[in-house]
């Protein structure tokens, strides 16, 4: 089959699934989710075929496989729609299809497939727990069809968004995304707080989306073209880079380039706003990996990759960019070190890292930022997938124990290396590419690929600051893994904690061999010793994508050592610090500002939300609503009443009634009076009369029509 | 008109003396003498018929109108004369009204007939041996002619004949 | 010698009478009497122009007959109604012979 035409069924086998799950399967739960991974399976198989297929063309980048169709007729041409895969697409494709697959099959095992019906499960509520035997043991979660249905969904999005050619779609795929963020965050929806998590994702990722929108618009309107390939000619973009557009200062290219980054703020959880990821937490663990690592909010960068020859033509865009980037990455890391929630310490590292790729962005590093991109989504769905595997060897300690505590906060964990070893290796595995161990970890190779870039190209702000969020991320990872994993249980949940089947062990392990193995596609030319022996693939690859194939920085030594040292050094102190550390109260970290994300979800509270539902309260509901609008409807009784009497008082009555009524009553009842006396009975006045009528008509017909 | 011959000096005298007639038949009180009037009338209209040549038409007129009809009236007058008696005025209180339309319909046909051309030409002279009256018998009878409503004007007598006696009936 | 329009004019006048008579006496006899002036009027008239037209064709005597005939029947039926209403009411004052009146 031409490659063209695989590419338009790849985002199909997930979203037949959704149907197929919702309309027919929903009460079979194996079926449900057989399913859904052969779904993914079957786009797994098509985005590996694309893949190879694309990996054996000389010059992809100048060849890439793409189709379209015209679709919507807008006047004389068309708006086409179609399929692009291009070195960077491809890419993406391939870790979006693994990591798909791994935790659509996590997912199975997460929810508990095979146990038992809860005690008193109710769909809506996480499940806790059924008693068999005597003992409780997890439950299956009683929406698990609904689960399967919506992560389907997701993948779907994801899926449009990386194969598609143009902006139109890319952005029909974010926003099918944002609702299944939705749907997923609030998936436990008799929580409150889940309720609330997914509303605020929604609407604080809606924010950046109507920037973007209004960027695509004004984009369509200058150009008239959303497909990338015909906005990334020559021509077209000098037109962008020189048109001024009146705002800030900004070429046209520069405004556009901003409106569609303010959406990947808001879909990557950049400052400001950032406030929903952590809040996201709500969701089960399979939908923090899918959305925090593998797909969401790798969509915000990869539409900043994907536009980056349009963004990269105005400087003080790119400035801002690189800004948010690094201050992001190094405010996210500050806060991250204060938590105490496992996964929250996850979420807050994965706004560092995007940090990190959005800031590459910024100066130009685009391989980089790509190759970041990659490794990040392996380790990190890595780490999440091991965080709920942890989770869930802890929740079914704690319904052994029958003591009700926090399941997920790492101080009540502890020395579960030895009861999940499985977890243990992978989550450390995944943890030292988080930090950038040396030279074995993929997170090493993207990092220290983003610092290089940074030195050498003489920005040193960039640099700093993302070195000490680089320290700040081996720091805290190293705490996380102190405190779950090493020294000793400190609860009996702990205590009882086992390790997870097969279903998330399995996807656990695949991850760790990319997380490990990755990075050594992207090794530097001039890496000292290592350099030159494999080919640097990935900045081949990917650069060709550009049409300025980018140029790979020239070896420095300073940022090695840096990135060296800020891994090492802390993952060394995180580990002295916190093996002695037991409880919350012995850690000096627990500074209040960083605990509470420094406060920025009560500064918005009070800027935003408060005033808009104090808005939406009493001036749209109660003065517009309330008042207005009802008042105006209550208005038309009365008025159609008052108005219906005075026709009825003033027109029918008088008029219709007596007017015509009773009048036409009147005068024929007088006019028979007057008339009776022509019937008098009497023959004799007949004849007379008859007689004058006779002259009468005679004499006119006589003179009109024979004189 | 000074030379008027013999038959116009007729003519005038015969004609006032019907239209006299005439006259007292619809003002007189008594209706004894209305119908006695009226028989007078009746036999100025029987000599004009035969000035006119219509010797059998005249002769009828005599026998059916004053010989049967204006008997009939003179028994109608006497069977309805309980309480009329014969100072009380007979014309009718708004007799002016009829008056005026008699006089306006005078008006009307002496208007009409003064536009008609042929309006005064005189009689032609009849052919010698016209049998007017073996015409008249031949036109009744003969089936090209008018026996139809001879036949009809016939039933018609018949019929009025019964319904009269019918009405007139008393049942006692 | 004699103008048609003095037969006319007889004519005319005689019916006028007639009309006359029929219109303002009171007695339902003299009514009919009037109407009887009105007939023989009109017999005048079509023997005039019977005689003053095409006199071979005996048309209008034939028709003068036919309106001997019917007067006859009109009368004989008129006075027995009359009559019979005497009887009735008591009275052949047309004026008082109203039952038709609303």
């Amino acid at each position: 089959m031409p490659t063209e035409y695989l590419i338009w069924l790849i985002p199909l086998p997930p979203l037949l699934s959704f149907f197929l799950i919702v309309l027919f399967t929903n009460r079979n739960k194996a079926l449900s989710h057989s399913v859904a991974i052969g779904a993914a399976l079957l786009s797994w198989l098509g985005a590996m075929i694309v893949f190879v297929r694309a990996l054996g063309i000389e010059h992809f980048g100048e060849h890439p496989f793409t189709q379209s169709i015209d679709w919507l007729p807008t006047g004389e041409t068309w708006l086409k729609i179609g399929v692009l895969i291009d070195p960077l697409s491809a890419t993406v494709l391939f870790f979006v299809a693994w990591t798909v697959l791994m935790i659509f099959l996590y997912s199975v095992g997460y929810h508990n497939f095979g146990q038992p019906k809860g005690d008193h499960d109710h769909p809506g509520l996480p499940p806790h727990g059924a008693t068999e035997h005597g003992h409780m043991v997890p439950s299956i979660e009683p929406m698990y069809s609904r689960f399967f249905a919506f992560i389907s969904l997701f993948a779907f999005g994801m899926l449009v968004l990386v194969v598609s050619d143009n902006l139109l779609t890319l952005f029909v795929g974010w926003e099918i995304m944002g609702l299944c963020s939705y749907l997923l965050i609030g998936f436990w929806y008799g929580k409150e707080s889940a309720k609330k998590a997914a509303v605020k994702a929604f609407m604080t990722t809606r924010i950046g989306d109507v920037f973007m929108l209004l960027g695509i618009a004004f984009l369509y309107s200058v150009t008239g073209t959303l497909s990338f390939r015909e906005i990334f000619t020559e021509d077209i973009l000098h037109t962008l880079a020189i048109i001024p557009s009146g705002i800030f200062g900004l070429s046209a290219a520069g405004l556009i380039g901003l409106l569609l980054f303010i959406g990947t703020v808001g879909k990557s959880a950049q400052f400001p706003l950032h406030v929903w990821l952590p809040d996201a937490m709500e969701g089960p663990t399979p939908v923090s990996a899918m959305i925090h690592a593998a797909t969401m909010v790798s969509a915000g960068v990869y539409a900043v990759l994907r536009m980056f020859p349009l963004i990269s033509l105005d400087e003080k865009t790119m400035a801002i960019v690189a800004f948010i980037g690094a201050f992001t990455a190094l405010f996210a890391a500050t806060i991250a070190v204060a938590q105490n929630d496992i996964k929250r310490v996850l979420a807050y590292s994965t706004i560092s890292q995007l940090g990190f790729m959005i800031a590459a962005l910024g100066i130009h590093a685009y391989v980089a930022a790509a190759f970041h991109l990659v490794t990040h989504a392996f380790f990190k769905a890595l780490l999440f997938l091991g965080s709920g595997s942890v989770i869930h060897g802890m929740e079914h300690g704690v319904l052994h124990s029958g003591k009700h505590i926090d399941p997920q906060n790492m101080f009540n964990m502890g020395g579960l290396r030895r009861k999940m070893p499985i977890t243990f290796w992978t989550f450390l595995i995944g943890g030292f590419a988080l930090s950038g161990f040396p030279l074995v970890t993929a997170g090493f190779w993207s990092k220290d690929e983003i610092l290089a870039d940074a030195f050498g190209h003489g920005h040193i702000y960039v640099f700093a600051t993302l070195s000490v969020a680089a320290f700040l991320t081996a720091f805290y990872t190293m705490r996380q893994i102190t405190l779950t994993f090493l020294g000793e249980t400190r609860t009996e949940a702990a205590e009882h904690a086992h390790e997870t089947p097969w279903t998330m062990t399995v996807p656990l392990v695949v991850l760790t061999v990319f997380a490990v193995t990755y990075g050594w596609v992207g090794i530097p030319e001039h890496f000292p010793v290592l350099g030159g022996l494999v080919p640097n693939w990935f900045h081949e690859f990917v650069g060709s994508t550009l049409a300025h194939h980018p140029e790979a920085v020239e070896f420095n030594v300073i940022p090695l050592l840096t990135s060296l040292f800020v891994a090492l050094g802390g993952l060394g102190l995180g580990y002295l610090v916190y093996r002695n550390v037991h409880r919350p109260e012995d850690d000096k970290l627990q500074i209040s500002v960083l605990k509470n994300k420094w406060y920025f979800d009560e500064i918005y509270d009070i800027i935003f939300i408060k005033p808009v539902t104090w808005f939406a309260e009493n001036v749209v509901y109660k003065l517009m609503d309330q008042g207005l609008i009802n008042g105006v409807l209550h208005l038309f009784g009365p008025a159609t009443q008052g108005l219906g009497s005075i026709v009825r008082n003033y027109f029918d009555v008088p008029v219709i009634n007596r007017f015509f009524g009773d009048g036409s009553a009147d005068l024929t009842w007088w006019s028979g009076v007057k008339l009776r006396p022509l019937q008098a009975g009497r023959i004799q006045h007949y004849l007379i009369l008859s007689l004058l009528i006779l002259f009468i008509v005679g004499g006119l017909l006589y003179y009109f029509l024979l004189a | 008109m000074y030379f008027m011959t013999a038959e116009q000096i007729i003519f005038l005298i015969v004609s006032g003396a019907t239209l006299a007639s005439a006259l007292m038949v619809v003002t007189v009180r008594n209706l004894v003498h209305a119908a006695l009037w009226l028989v007078a009338t009746l036999f100025g209209v029987a000599v004009i018929f035969a000035i006119l040549n219509a010797g059998f038409i005249a002769v009828v007129q005599v026998v059916v109108y004053i010989g049967a009809i204006a008997i009939l009236f003179i028994f109608a007058v006497m069977l309805t004369r309980k309480d009329l008696r014969d100072n009380v005025p007979q014309l009718n209180k708004n007799w002016w009204a009829g008056a005026l339309v008699a006089a306006a319909t005078f008006a009307g046909l002496v208007f009409l007939l003064q536009s008609w051309s042929a309006i005064s030409k005189t009689a032609e002279v009849l052919p010698d041996k016209f049998d007017a009256v073996g015409l008249l018998g031949e036109a009744l009878i003969s089936p090209d002619a008018y026996v139809l409503p001879f036949e009809v004007a016939s039933v018609l007598l018949l019929a009025a004949m019964v319904g009269a006696v019918y009405v007139a009936f008393s049942r006692k | 010698m004699i103008p048609l329009s003095w037969y006319l004019i007889l004519s005319a006048a005689l019916f006028s009478i007639g009309l006359f008579g029929a219109l303002s006496r009171r007695n339902a006899v003299a009514i009919l009497l009037g109407v009887e002036l009105m007939l023989n009027a009109v017999n005048i008239n079509l023997v005039a122009f019977w005689r003053y037209g095409d006199y071979t064709s005996m048309a209008g005597q034939v028709f003068a007959i036919i309106v001997f005939a019917v007067a006859a029947a009109e009368v004989s039926v008129g006075l027995a109604l009359v009559i019979s209403v005497y009887r009735r009411r008591n009275t052949v004052v047309a004026d008082e012979l109203d039952m038709l009146k609303w």
